[in-house]
């Protein structure tokens, strides 16, 4: 089980080290010279090379490479223009509302998706297992940015139930600001309840299937017993692979929704950093959101060793 | 539809089309989609009005007679506007499909076919599939600047991967099985082999991914419009509709209502179309056939 602990781990820091040369290459292919696009067309001569011995851009492609992997191994994201701050810093500040969103979205999602998928995987063929898919396509269809706006018009704008958007400034309580959240992770929850809902039914209807389901009801198990002690238990694995990897989509479902709902998060921040050309702050989100992916991938293999006693290597 | 009522035996295809026809949501999807495809082609002959005429008098009119989706804060009609975006959210769609498919399919045959190509390959696809889809989408449309061009350049390279790690799945098989050995044993050329043997055989599990590659790039253009990262902000995409639209949340809902209902309809009726494909078209569900 340590080899195959370590296998994983190894192939973990491949893809890590995979992840930070697309980065690293990403802001590179931008065509013409990003000093001079960050500062704009007003800026000086005089301006754009002091921007690009800062950036490091005036020396070989090979030296950036090799300085840019140093300063991240000594945690080092380099520094926002824009904000006059580092960018690690810059995301730091911004970390909440983007996680307590993607929390609230899964918890959210979950609770919608995972009864209704055992639910239908267990009426297999009814009314209710065939609306029960038919919505979880319309909601994979719907724009989470969309819904967010529908629900806007309806909760906040006409209803007064919730604020319209913003989170409440930092004077406030956190049950204020987190009341803020509550629009935006419906909008992000319904929509990624989709997919969950859809891999629940699927495994449950995998699990079902199988003889010690048989045997169990044979044994005059109460059915409900059945199918929440004997099935859902054992339905387990997928399911939990898709919340963590729903938990990973959602923060890039967390840019578009923060923006429209003013949220000042991580997504907020990435998308004016595009507008504004602030490379550094671009590159240190991608590097953070897409390492915590490959994190939470390899947490779930993980959890795979404590959930599943069938998955020894 | 002649194939349909034909009294003669029913070829393989002809058996698939009525198969997949007799799903009511497959049909609703291709007729959802049908109609979408014929607005967009005939958008000049349909819509009352030009997409981008101005009439400020007439500014945030809700939906009547006149206007029978309202008019926008610049008195543009969000009905023609609406038909006209369809025009380029099917072309950004099918575009990435295209593309998406040229480097996903190649990508995948060689890992899948080649053992030693594939670890680092796979590696690579695990690599880019870090990325969520439309973060990256952002970051590459940053990179090379907002355009047209650059969004459908973006997306195909955010989707490659995806499509890749299906082809290689089932290049694995299809390399171990009997025919392929016999090609091989008759002397056939590696890349005969790949194109008549091995592409032949992948077509269906493409032709399904395909279709939700369609579905996403279409949900990730608008996502990108709506955040002013696509195409120009005067060219009508239903995500741009939905962005100015928000300004008015609460005074002019109509502009974000329809173009959003366009949206939601064309993504649904291909995930529909998908779904069907992907149920006749899977060895383990195709009980119909």
């Amino acid at each position: 089980m340590l080899r195959y602990i370590f296998q994983r781990f190894v192939g973990m820091i491949v893809v890590m080290f995979l992840v930070v040369t697309i980065v690293f290459i990403i802001v590179r292919v931008t065509p013409g010279d990003p000093a001079a696009v960050m500062l704009g067309p007003e800026a000086t001569a005089a301006d754009i090379a002091q921007l690009r011995t800062a950036l490091g851009l005036d020396r070989s492609i090979l030296v950036q490479y090799v300085y840019f992997i140093g300063q991240l191994l000594q945690g080092d994201l380099g520094r926002s223009i824009f904000l006059d701050q580092p960018v690690l810093t810059a995301l730091a500040q911004r970390a909440e509302p983007t996680f307590f969103l993607t929390v609230f979205s899964i918890l959210i999602a979950s609770v919608i998706a995972i009864p209704i998928g055992v639910y239908a995987a267990y009426r297999r063929g009814s009314v209710f297992d065939q609306a029960a898919t038919a919505l979880a396509m319309l909601a994979a269809s719907i724009p989470s940015f969309w819904l967010g706006l529908i629900l806007m018009q309806v909760f906040a704008v006409r209803f007064g139930i919730f604020p319209v958007s913003g989170y409440g400034g930092p004077d406030t309580t956190l049950g204020v600001r987190l009341y803020h959240l509550v629009l935006p992770a419906f909008a992000l929850g319904i929509v990624s309840s989709a997919l969950i809902m859809r891999f629940t039914r699927a495994s449950m209807l995998d699990v079902l299937g199988d003889d010690y389901i048989r045997t169990a009801r044979a044994k005059g198990v109460v059915e409900r017993s059945v199918v929440l002690k004997h099935a859902f238990k054992n339905a387990l694995i997928p399911i939990i692979t898709v919340v963590g990897l729903t938990a990973a989509v959602l923060i890039s479902g967390a840019v578009v929704t923060e923006t429209v709902f003013g949220l000042p998060g991580v997504g907020n921040l990435v998308v004016s950093a595009v507008l504004r050309r602030d490379y550094p702050v671009i590159q240190g989100a991608l590097l953070i959101i897409a390492g915590l992916y490959v994190l939470i991938n390899f947490a779930i293999d993980m959890l795979y060793l404590v959930v599943d006693p069938r998955v020894r290597y | 539809m002649t194939d349909i009522v034909s009294p003669v035996p029913a070829s393989e295809r002809s058996k698939f089309l009525r198969v997949l026809l007799r799903r009511k949501t497959v049909l609703f999807g291709l007729i959802v989609l049908a109609i979408f495809i014929t607005l967009a082609i005939l958008a000049p002959l349909i819509a009352p009005y030009a997409p981008n005429k101005l009439s400020i008098v007439n500014r945030l009119k809700p939906p009547s007679a006149q206007w029978i989706f309202g008019t926008d804060e610049f008195g543009r009609d969000v009905f023609s506007r609406t038909i006209y975006s369809a025009r380029l959210s099917l072309l950004v769609g099918f575009a990435v499909v295209v593309l998406a498919s040229l480097i996903g399919v190649t990508l995948g045959i060689l890992a899948g076919f080649f053992h030693k190509l594939d670890a680092p390959i796979t590696r690579l696809i695990d690599a880019m599939m870090a990325f969520p889809d439309i973060l990256l989408a952002i970051a590459l449309v940053a990179a090379l600047g907002p355009s047209l061009t650059t969004v459908i350049i973006a997306l195909s390279i955010v989707y490659a991967p995806r499509l890749a790690r299906v082809v290689r799945a089932s290049t694995l098989v299809i390399r171990e099985l009997p025919y392929v050995e016999a090609a091989h044993a008759l002397g056939i050329s590696t890349p005969h082999i790949l194109t008549r043997h091995i592409l032949r055989n992948l077509l269906s599990p493409i032709l399904v991914q395909g279709t939700f590659l369609f579905a996403h790039a279409m949900l990730a253009e608008a996502g990108l419009s709506f955040l002013g990262l696509g195409v120009s902000p005067e060219v009508p995409t239903w995500g741009t509709m939905i962005a100015a639209g928000r300004q008015y949340v609460g005074q002019a809902d109509w502009m974000t209502l329809f173009p959003g209902i366009a949206i939601v309809l064309s993504v649904l009726s291909l995930q529909m179309v998908g779904d069907g494909f992907r149920d006749l078209l899977d060895p383990r569900l195709r009980k119909d056939l």
